[in-house]
């Protein structure tokens, strides 16, 4: 198995990473900020297998796995959230949802 | 022996206590039992106490310790009390007049509202008294102190419906504590020096460590006199006590004529061995006495309000004892206190029965006058008290102990002719106002119809009160009329007698100063006999411009109040009113203000939109990311 250079991976994961950082600060679409959240963790994933299989050490690729499951549990708790924000305001604009200011 | 002291203290605060907590269920006639048992029992114990002491005749001191008070380190005050020559007789003298006006007071203010009050107020006063004379510390001292400056508050404003008798209450407090904070100072002084507060301690050290006349020791000196002018209203920190007579007249009989303002003079003759290493402050002492005497004597002259004459005398007398201590006659200074307490409580009594009995709290002597035969009781004692404050010749109290203060001031080397002179000055005043105070009140013609009469009690302790006033002053009888002298003889075993002038004694003779002091006594009498039979002379008086303001000047007892007005009352008035906005405020409320425009401005980044918090969020990260890469030197 031929190996990637590891700056390849890190460098793709820093870009998933920005992509999504810039989609939930510029999103307004609830759903979209969620899906933008999931690239974030997919580039920490990525980041994490790139470094693990660079140092042998399968620790790393263990850890994905939990982000997987964090990041299922996390869509599935925040989808619901997203349906009660819509049946209360009739609208999944987060701008909408800001009755808290100050 | 030793136990016997504490009871004589703590009978009247036990009296007070009681009177202050179950006074207000207490029928009146009990409240008044309480006031006067008390008082009774302590002046019996200090019967037995002066008894036993002179029986046993080596005079010895002796210090009766009930606990430690304060164990501080090196700082240790003990709740204890000296017995010695002077304390005895301070506690016999007080303890027999304070029973004596409880008793007339127990009559005088039945109609009065607040009577268990009134009684609870004079029995602290008593045990504060005690505690002030009998202290074997200065600490303690100190306590007695403001214990009886308080009571003096609360009772010049008993009748604290009249708010002039507030202000009268405040203006003696106030008037008081400057006197008292400069004490206090001069008491840090002795303790720093000395570490210690006890007394005896300090009069064995002092005159070892500190040289006569010294810094410290005149400046120490000096603070103390503070304390004592205040207290014993002396020029200048006189002009609480002419105002002090708001209250009740028992009141001022105790505590304004008799006891408290005297505790000035105890102070000093308590501290003598302060003064004889401090001669400049000493000399202060004789020249206050007789600046004192003098001033007291011209505004008491003109004063129209019986009580009035009776407090500028007061101030006069306690001046004749501060210049007795002042040239060094420590006997001779208490012997007058002690004749002093007997006739000046007498004339406050038999004018508070003329008050009484005119009713409507008269006290103006032009609307009195005639009273001889109707109120003979208050007629009779008063002649005595008066006679007694003129010093009449031979057969009364005072004559001795004034004559004995003169020769003093004569003789003592630390006299001094002016002195002298002043004294006698004062004499001959003294003598002018009271007996036109006795023709004016009881004599002429009848302007006011008396409608009440003096009860049993009140008779009871004015003839006491007037025995006393004229045979009190024969243990005390100099040598050139033949020396029975035991009172000198007992004082002698803590005071030092002065060290006699033999260039002056050369000059005036002992005889022939008694001569003339009798004389100017004689003198003074007539003078007022002579100005009241001739109207013709007041309307002179009344006529001529110069001496009518003269009189209004003395009236207002040389506008002392006036200056003080002026000089500090005002501008310390118009520093609070400027200042009514505390200045200080301002920062705190500025601090206030910044704090709530930071919190707006920062509530502004609070938008409740989700992005701008996640946009915060990444833009600290980055900064914070920016940080950390350069600290650890990754660029």
């Amino acid at each position: 198995m031929n190996s990637v250079n590891v700056n390849y991976a890190i460098i793709l994961a820093a870009v998933l990473f920005a992509t999504g950082l810039v989609g939930v600060m510029v999103r307004r679409n609830l759903v979209f900020i969620l899906m933008s959240l999931e690239i974030m963790l997919s580039a920490a994933a990525v980041a994490l297998v790139a470094v693990a299989s660079k140092w042998h050490q399968p620790d790393g690729q263990v850890v994905v796995i939990f982000i997987l499951v964090t990041a299922a549990a996390e869509v599935a708790v925040g989808l619901s959230l997203v349906l009660r924000i819509y049946h209360e305001w009739k609208s999944v604009d987060v701008d909408e949802v800001s009755t808290m200011e100050g | 022996m030793e136990v016997l002291l504490w009871p004589i203290v703590l009978a009247p605060f036990a009296g007070a206590l009681v009177l202050a907590v179950f006074g207000a269920y207490m029928p009146k006639k009990a409240a008044g039992a309480v006031g006067c048992v008390t008082a009774g029992a302590s002046w019996v114990m200090a019967m037995v106490v002066l008894g036993s002491f002179l029986s046993e005749g080596s005079y010895a001191p002796a210090d009766s310790k009930l606990y430690e008070w304060i164990a501080v380190s090196s700082l240790r005050v003990p709740m204890s009390l000296h017995m010695d020559t002077l304390s005895v007789i301070m506690i016999s003298v007080i303890t027999f007049v304070a029973f004596l006006i409880h008793l007339y007071s127990a009559q005088c203010m039945f109609e009065e509202d607040g009577y268990s009050r009134f009684f609870a107020y004079m029995n602290l006063f008593v045990g504060s008294m005690l505690t002030l004379v009998l202290a074997n510390n200065l600490l303690l001292l100190y306590l007695g102190w403001e214990g009886v400056g308080l009571c003096s508050y609360l009772l010049i404003g008993f009748w604290y419906k009249d708010s002039d008798n507030g202000r009268a209450a405040q203006k003696a407090f106030v008037v008081t504590r400057i006197g008292d904070t400069a004490m206090a100072v001069g008491l840090f002084l002795l303790f720093v020096n000395f570490r210690t507060f006890t007394i005896s301690e300090l009069s064995a050290m002092a005159p070892a460590l500190w040289t006569a006349g010294s810094a410290v020791a005149t400046a120490t000196a000096f603070l103390i006199i503070g304390g004592a002018i205040g207290k014993s209203a002396q020029v200048p920190l006189h002009t609480w006590l002419p105002d002090a007579m708001a209250g009740p007249t028992p009141v001022s009989a105790l505590i304004h004529a008799a006891t408290m303002v005297t505790a000035g003079v105890y102070l000093i003759a308590r501290l003598d061995f302060l003064f004889m290493i401090a001669p400049a402050a000493q000399l202060a002492v004789a020249v206050i006495g007789a600046v004192t005497l003098v001033y007291a004597g011209f505004s008491a002259l003109t004063q129209s309000d019986i009580k009035r004459v009776l407090a500028y005398s007061t101030i006069s007398q306690i001046g004749y004892m501060f210049l007795a201590l002042g040239v060094g006659a420590w006997s001779a200074a208490i012997f007058h206190f002690m004749t002093h307490a007997f006739f000046k409580a007498l004339l406050f009594l038999s004018a508070g029965i003329v008050i009484h009995a005119l009713g409507h709290d008269e006290r103006n002597m032009f609307r009195m006058g005639g009273l001889a035969r109707r109120l003979p009781v208050a007629y009779w004692t008063f002649l005595a008290g008066a006679a007694s404050l003129s010093a009449l010749p031979l057969v009364t109290a005072g004559f001795y102990s004034k004559d004995t203060i003169l020769y003093a001031a004569w003789a003592s080397k630390s006299g001094g002719i002016a002195l002298w002179v002043g004294g006698i000055v004062g004499a001959l005043l003294t003598s002018a106002y009271a007996f036109r105070m006795v023709f004016l009140t009881f004599l002429g013609e009848q302007k006011t119809e008396p409608s009440g009469h003096a009860g049993g009690l009140e008779k009871l302790a004015v003839t006491v009160l007037a025995f006393l006033s004229i045979v009190a002053g024969f243990v005390g009888i100099p040598a050139v009329l033949g020396g029975f002298n035991p009172f000198e003889g007992y004082m002698s075993h803590i005071f030092a007698p002065f060290a006699l002038s033999e260039a002056r004694l050369h000059i005036l003779s002992e005889a022939v100063l008694m001569a003339i002091s009798s004389l100017v006594s004689l003198v003074g009498i007539y003078f007022a006999y002579v100005y009241f039979t001739r109207p013709a002379l007041s309307e002179d008086v009344e006529r001529s411009p110069v001496l009518r303001a003269m009189h209004s000047f003395l009236l207002a007892g040389w506008g002392f109040d006036w200056l003080y007005d002026r000089t500090i009352v005002r501008p310390f008035e118009a520093i609070a009113f400027g200042n009514r906005s505390d200045f200080m405020d301002t920062f705190y409320k500025g601090l206030a203000a910044a704090a709530g425009w930071i919190s707006r401005g920062l509530s502004l980044t609070q938008t409740g939109r989700l992005r701008d918090y996640a946009t915060g969020v990444v833009i600290g990260a980055v900064i914070l990311g920016a940080i950390l890469l350069v600290r650890l030197q990754w660029f």
